[in-house]
């Protein structure tokens, strides 16, 4: 099969997916959000205390085994690391902020554009432009250095992290917090959110789709691969919303779930989320998976994504339908400034070097 | 004589990027790039491909070497 149909067919049964989970009670248009799901395991463990997002979403543990096992069967479950792990941390860390600003990663934006949203159409804009600006330091040999081989265990830690939120979904202990409203209480059937979990992460860690890739590739090397996975995901997504689920499409600006119709912010939030995505060589989904088969420096990165989360929701940074808060706008801000710094701080150590 | 190129344990999209700068840049025709993971070498035959070369892979001990030649 033609590998660019055979992306888009990926693609396509991701964005399926998506619709499904959507239809079976995920929150609106949020069948499937990296950055949403894991801010919602970070409040289920008590590290945010916004109460109407807390949920050990089953989708995220379904992608870690998708990713080990498929990892595994193709030899790529390795343990690897020690690539600028503290700085990795620091820009999952803004990540998130930038997401949470727009409310959602750069795949439920995917998800809301197929729904109507037209917010998500300026959050694409931004996040093109973020991804632009992290290839010129890119260009100019921007990198944050060479991985090596860790110890064996290393490997395990994620899958383990995923058996241990599984144990917790199931018996449900009293220190785990569920939202009873809100977005947070709106899910699809635990087995299904799981099913289709494992489903996306096989596909995701076999065709290595990845959201930041396909809009860099397109820009940096010319080559439409990876974005063909993405319009699979688009196209999928959008047809199924209009066949199975009409009533929740809605074509506009106003009155969209969970989102909210600040132009500036939805477009600032996702470029910090694109130059982030882009210096990290890898988006929300991208990092997941990566570290789920093994890759520590991917895993620190998720752990900056959960601490980004929770510093979010505990000094009032994540936007809500009602738009984005002050405290919001200076954190993105901040996050622009502070990775510009480490992406120009980084390329010149490496230009340094070469000279 | 011949060029190596090492990108073994660099991020996406890294490898590539020095494949492309030993391409366009440096015009280099025959040379040896070294990775070790499957998505380097997967992204990196896509694009010299692209660019009408060959490429060969070999692989020991997940290290792969690819030779790439106009």
């Amino acid at each position: 099969m033609n590998s660019k149909l055979k992306m888009f067919i990926s693609g396509g049964v991701i964005g399926l997916v998506g619709v499904v989970l959507l239809i079976l009670g995920n929150p609106g248009n949020m069948g499937l959000c990296i950055a949403c799901f894991w801010r919602d395991i970070t409040g289920a463990l008590g590290l945010h205390r916004a109460g109407v997002v807390q949920y050990i979403r089953p989708e995220i543990i379904g992608i870690i085994f998708g990713s080990a096992i498929m990892a595994f069967i193709g030899g790529d479950f390795k343990s690897k690391g020690g690539s600028s792990p503290f700085v990795r941390f620091v820009l999952g860390f803004f990540l998130m902020i930038g997401a949470l600003v727009f409310l959602g990663c750069p795949l439920r934006m995917i998800f809301r554009l197929a729904n109507g949203d037209l917010n998500a159409l300026i959050g694409l804009f931004g996040y093109v432009s973020g991804i632009f600006i992290g290839i010129q330091f890119l260009k100019k040999g921007y990198s944050l250095g060479k991985s090596i081989e860790q110890s064996q265990i290393a490997k395990y830690i994620m899958p383990i992290f995923g058996l241990v939120l599984l144990i917790f979904l199931v018996i449900r202990p009293a220190f785990i917090l569920f939202s009873t409203e809100g977005p947070g209480s709106m899910a699809a059937p635990v087995i299904a959110a799981l099913v289709g979990g494992l489903i996306v992460g096989a596909l995701l860690q076999r065709t290595r789709i990845c959201t930041a890739g396909g809009f860099r590739d397109l820009m940096l090397i010319k080559d439409t691969h990876f974005l063909f996975g993405l319009l699979g995901i688009f196209v999928f997504a959008l047809a199924g919303n209009l066949i199975f689920n009409f009533d929740s499409f809605n074509l506009g600006f106003a009155n969209q779930p969970i989102a909210h119709t600040n132009h500036l912010w939805n477009f600032l939030g996702m470029a910090l989320v694109g130059l982030c995505s882009s210096l990290l060589g890898g988006c929300p989904i991208r990092q997941t998976v990566l570290a789920s088969q093994g890759d520590s420096d991917a895993g620190i990165t998720v752990l900056g994504l959960v601490m980004g989360a929770a510093f979010s929701h505990n000094f009032g940074l994540a936007s809500s339908g009602a738009g984005p808060t002050s405290n919001g706008q200076i954190a993105v801000i901040i996050g622009l400034v502070v990775v510009s710094i480490i992406g120009y701080a980084v390329t010149r150590k490496s230009q340094l070097k070469v000279k | 004589m011949e060029h190596k190129l090492d990108a073994r344990g660099l991020s996406c999209p890294e490898p590539v990027i020095i494949t492309k700068k030993a391409i366009e840049k440096d015009k280099l025709e025959n040379f040896t790039i070294l990775v070790d993971a499957h998505v380097a070498v997967e992204n990196i035959t896509r694009f010299v491909k692209s660019k009408g070369y060959n490429i060969i892979v070999s692989e020991s001990e997940g290290e792969y070497s690819l030779t790439i030649s106009k």
